[in-house]
């Protein structure tokens, strides 16, 4: 199938371009990856943390989600502009934080909150249970409020994933954007094949990571399968 | 260049007298930079909403929306608009469509949600009280479902602002425009005092929306 575009009667996808390419597309995959999903890990490390003080001392809960969602509003571009004293600009090595560090923080600025909820979320009851069960805080913490909490902090990590792997390709205009290499490769060249191809990857490796967070979701929470649900 | 020289040179540039008149002044791609932002919002709000009231007061068709709109969310919105740009020509369209596909997803998923989990309590007194479909969806669900319907108004504004900086890409205007250009002639406070702009208009729009939801969502929903 060829679908001819308004310029020129140049078809929109050249399927053969694909063959020739599946290498670098596979290389191009794989980074992409790297620099969206590293975020979501490092972010998921130090909104935990982040989240279980903001839960434990209510004051602390209104400052951090100020400075959230002010940070949710940052223009990525701007933020990866702002890490190149830092790290560098290029595709690799150090230069990738500067991707990598702006997309930790906006992955921050949904899963802290997230992470909050899904503890404030655990039934006073539950906890009095535990409680009279005989369990100190933390362990208190680590197996009855987390896990219960997990479903809240899950649906946070698939927002941020989806996000980021979009988010990824506006680092192409500074150099390093995965996929999004192509955009601006066909852009400049007035040829629809590689945004096309790479639109398309992009949104199969949101959904696929989309598809592995619900199995994990799944898999963490073994008690919400046997129950009314 | 530290993050304290990057500030000082971006209040510089913020504060310099030249950057505040004309063309390529700040007041005109500010107003250049709303124009766009409110023009994708209102398209989506506009599509979003009834389908979002509908689908879920009739409650069919809720799995479709949310995949959709779970799928609409994934596009990336610079390959959007560069194969828009590709497919057209430079201009207020290609701009215009990414940010459309932006702002729907959380309006719309945030609507059907909304109005989905409206107590099936005040429906059926709605409906004791004569209500029709009609009714009962604009005069007890929507007004119940309100916050919820704002905060995906809000998520979409705020994404939008954020987002349409690279309209500059499509060489049309905005702020974002300080953002490309600084970036081309390695013109960092430039950039950083677009950037500062774009981060202050997010935060302008934060505050509308406690404002706005002051106004609209009825007393007894607000705690």
């Amino acid at each position: 199938m060829t679908l001819a575009a308004a310029n020129g009667g140049e078809p929109l996808i050249r399927w053969d371009w694909i063959g020739d390419h599946t290498g670098q597309l596979a290389d191009l995959t794989a980074h992409h990856l790297k620099l969206a999903l590293l975020p979501i890990l490092f972010g998921l490390i130090v909104a935990i943390p982040l989240g279980l003080l903001c839960a434990r001392w209510r004051w602390l809960y209104p400052p951090t989600l100020g400075v959230a969602n002010v940070l949710y509003g940052l223009p990525s571009l701007a933020l990866f502009m702002l890490c190149i004293p830092y790290f560098g600009i290029g595709s690799g090595g150090r230069a990738d934080f500067t991707i990598i560090v702006p997309l930790t923080l906006f992955s921050l600025s949904v899963l802290v909150p997230n992470v909050v909820d899904g503890l404030r979320s655990v039934p006073d009851p539950v906890r009095q249970a535990a409680t009279a069960m005989g369990f100190g805080t933390l362990r208190r913490l680590i197996q009855v409020e987390l896990p219960i909490a997990v479903p809240v902090v899950i649906a946070g990590a698939r927002v941020a994933a989806v996000s980021s792997i979009s988010l990824v390709s506006v680092g192409t205009l500074i150099g390093n954007g995965g996929l999004g290499q192509l955009f601006v490769d066909g852009y400049s060249r007035d040829f629809t094949t590689p945004i096309i191809v790479s639109c398309v990857l992009i949104i199969v490796l949101a959904l696929v990571s989309d598809g592995v967070l619900v199995a994990a979701q799944r898999l963490l929470t073994p008690w919400a399968r046997r129950g009314t649900r | 260049m530290n993050l304290a020289d990057q500030i000082r040179a971006a209040w510089t540039w913020l504060t310099a007298s030249a950057h505040w008149s004309g063309g390529e002044g700040i007041p005109h791609r500010l107003l250049e930079h709303l124009g766009y932002s409110a023009l994708a919002l209102v398209i989506a709000a506009l599509i979003a909403l009834p389908l979002g009231a509908l689908v879920g007061h009739t409650g069919r068709g809720g799995f479709a929306v949310v995949t959709v709109a779970n799928f609409a969310r994934a596009i990336p919105t610079l390959g959007l608009l560069l194969l828009v740009v590709t497919v057209t020509s430079i201009g207020l369209t290609p701009v215009i469509i990414p940010l459309i596909a932006l702002a729907t997803p959380p309006i719309l998923v945030n609507t059907y949600e909304g109005v989905r989990g409206v107590d099936p309590d005040i429906k059926d007194a709605a409906r004791g009280m004569g209500m029709t479909g009609t009714g009962i969806l604009l005069k007890a669900e929507v007004p119940v479902a309100m916050p919820l319907i704002l905060l995906g108004l809000r998520t979409a504004a705020i994404q939008v602002v954020a987002t349409a900086t690279i309209a500059a890409y499509a060489g049309i205007g905005g702020l974002g425009r300080y953002i490309v250009d600084g970036l081309a002639r390695k013109d960092y406070p430039s950039v950083v005092g677009g950037s500062v702009l774009v981060v202050l208009l997010a935060v302008i729009v934060q505050l509308a929306f406690v404002g706005i939801r002051r106004a609209v969502v009825s007393r007894g929903l607000r705690n």
